[in-house]
């Protein structure tokens, strides 16, 4: 037995013997970020149901495939990935090669390029949501569409910074603040950026209580964020019911790209408000949405090899994400101002911001901030309107988005 | 707009303000069709809030003649039809709790229109 020949063979296999070959240093950059992202999630909180998970992917992926080796033992391979997509390659839309070549991750990964996991968690969503202050003010919808401003202003930024059609429509749609329309789309329309952009989707989110509130200050006036705003009529059981069917059926037929992600939420809402499926709605909102949490997080953060993320353009990206977050809110803001005056001052404009959809943070913050105006001051279901609308409007601008981009 | 991938400034302009419109579009149909699904729902409830005290009860209790000076009063925490005729909230609520377990019905399923003390003339 050659004992030093099988030693050298050990050590070359390793990965410290990788992070010296060619690029191996890109896999230690990223280990670095994958770190940061922990501790982001797990000491500074910042959304760490996925953020950990996505962390968590990126460190596996970065410690067990190297540019310089055979990518025999990785988790995630992207050369696989990349065949699957050339249409000149035999493995071009196989799933077949995928399943007997990958890596576990690889294996994950085929939910959220099938589009599965973000339109199962969208049924978590829908189960999880209480359309009632949507539905007692219909108005409020508008200010979901006006929220959507950041996802066309980006776009736009990314095919001025030279980006293709179809990843400025994956960059822009970070706008949405709705991270699971973001993943649907990008790997729709642009999966070599599923990465940096399912980081700056999420990351933005957990930052909105601090990128919106001095937004919100700089576009009302005192007087403007003083508004108390009326009760809200009560909305009855059969509305309820009937709302997801009828939303679902309207919206589909409008834009049917939009099938999987409005289809899922309406049906799991439909489960939510029946009264006759509890048990489904409870797995949708809890065990179902928990378990594709952790596939579709580990398998985004796959994505972020060094070759993929260390990119100037991964710095455009995080920049256009932080552009598209703040013109949304922007956007809503203005749509709120407007109903201001429209309603002869009876509506908050806070309640704007709570146009993108980050469903409850974005409405939690137009409460809180309008609270600090006045203490008798309660937004917060108002501000719920516009937030699931935010939702619907964000689903609907990626379904144009897929309409045109998609081919 | 030949080339949807390599796209012009002009082009992508044109995409995105697009966009925003359909966006728009798209919500304000969906709002119209919440408004007119809320207008039904508000109508009909009416129209049955109107037929029930009818079906519910064969003589008001508001159309037995008062005697004394008996002004009613609505309760409080109602949706302002239950009128109380020398009858206290506290017992009002106490009655409702009552008649509700004795139907085995649940009280936000029944509706009450009045209440008012029957005194006997000896």
């Amino acid at each position: 037995m050659d004992i030093l020949g099988t030693l050298q063979k050990l050590a070359l296999e390793s990965g410290f013997a990788a992070f010296f070959m060619a690029d191996g240093w890109k896999n230690l950059v990223m280990i670095v970020i994958a770190l940061v992202l922990l501790y982001l999630g797990i000491v500074k909180k910042f959304e760490p149901l996925l953020l950990i998970g996505i962390a968590f992917g990126c460190l596996l992926a970065n410690l067990s495939y190297f540019v310089g080796q055979e990518g025999g033992n990785a988790l995630y391979h992207p050369e696989l990935w990349a065949n699957f997509l050339d249409q000149n390659s035999e493995a071009y839309h196989n799933y077949g090669v995928i399943l007997t070549q990958g890596g576990l991750l690889d294996i994950f990964y085929i939910g959220v390029k099938a589009g599965i996991y973000p339109s199962l968690i969208f049924l978590g969503v829908g189960a999880m949501t209480d359309f009632g202050p949507l539905l007692s003010n219909p108005k409020s919808l508008l200010l979901g569409a006006a929220a959507q401003l950041g996802v066309f202003f980006a776009f736009f930024g990314a095919i001025a910074l030279g980006f293709t059609g179809p990843q400025a429509a994956s960059i822009g749609i970070i706008g949405g603040a709705d991270g699971p329309t973001a993943i649907f789309l990008t790997t729709k329309l642009a999966p070599e950026l599923l990465g940096p952009i399912a980081i700056a989707a999420y990351s933005y989110m957990a930052l909105i209580p601090m990128i919106q509130p001095p937004l919100m200050k700089l576009f009302t006036t005192d007087e403007m964020r003083k508004v108390k705003m009326e009760q809200t009529r009560e909305v009855s059981k059969t509305e309820k019911i009937i709302f997801p069917i009828v939303v679902a059926s309207f919206v589909i037929l409008l834009l049917p790209s939009t099938a999987p992600l409005i289809g899922c939420l309406m049906l799991g809402n439909l489960f939510r408000e029946t009264g006759v499926t509890d048990r489904l709605s409870d797995t949708a909102q809890n065990a179902l949405m928990n378990i594709v949490t952790i596939f579709l997080a580990t398998s985004v953060g796959a994505t972020m090899v060094g070759g993929n993320f260390l990119q100037v353009k991964t710095l455009y990206i995080i920049l256009l994400g932080l552009v598209a977050f703040s013109i949304s809110t922007i956007g809503g803001l203005t749509g709120g101002v407007i109903m201001y005056y429209a309603s002869g001052k009876k509506i908050n404009p806070l309640i704007g911001s709570a146009g993108v959809s980050a469903v409850p943070m974005a409405a939690r913050v137009s409460q809180d901030v309008g609270r600090r105006y006045n203490k008798t001051n309660f937004l917060l279901m108002h501000a719920m309107g516009p937030n699931v609308a935010g939702v619907i409007g964000s689903a609907i601008a990626a379904g144009f988005l897929l309409s045109v981009f998609g081919g | 707009m030949n080339d949807l991938v390599n796209l012009s400034l002009g082009d992508g302009a044109g995409i995105a303000v697009l966009g925003y419109l359909v966006v728009f579009l798209g919500i304000v149909m969906l709002m119209l069709v919440v408004m007119l699904m809320s207008r039904i729902m508000i109508v009909s409830k009416a129209k049955a809030a109107k037929t029930a005290p009818v079906k519910a009860v064969d003589i008001p209790a508001d159309a037995i003649p008062l005697t004394g000076p008996q002004a009613a009063i609505t309760a409080p925490g109602t949706a302002g039809e239950l009128k109380l005729y020398d009858t206290e909230p506290r017992d009002a609520a106490m009655i409702m709790a009552i008649l509700a377990d004795s139907l085995g019905k649940p009280l936000n399923e029944l509706r009450f229109l009045s209440i008012r003390e029957i005194k006997e003339e000896y």
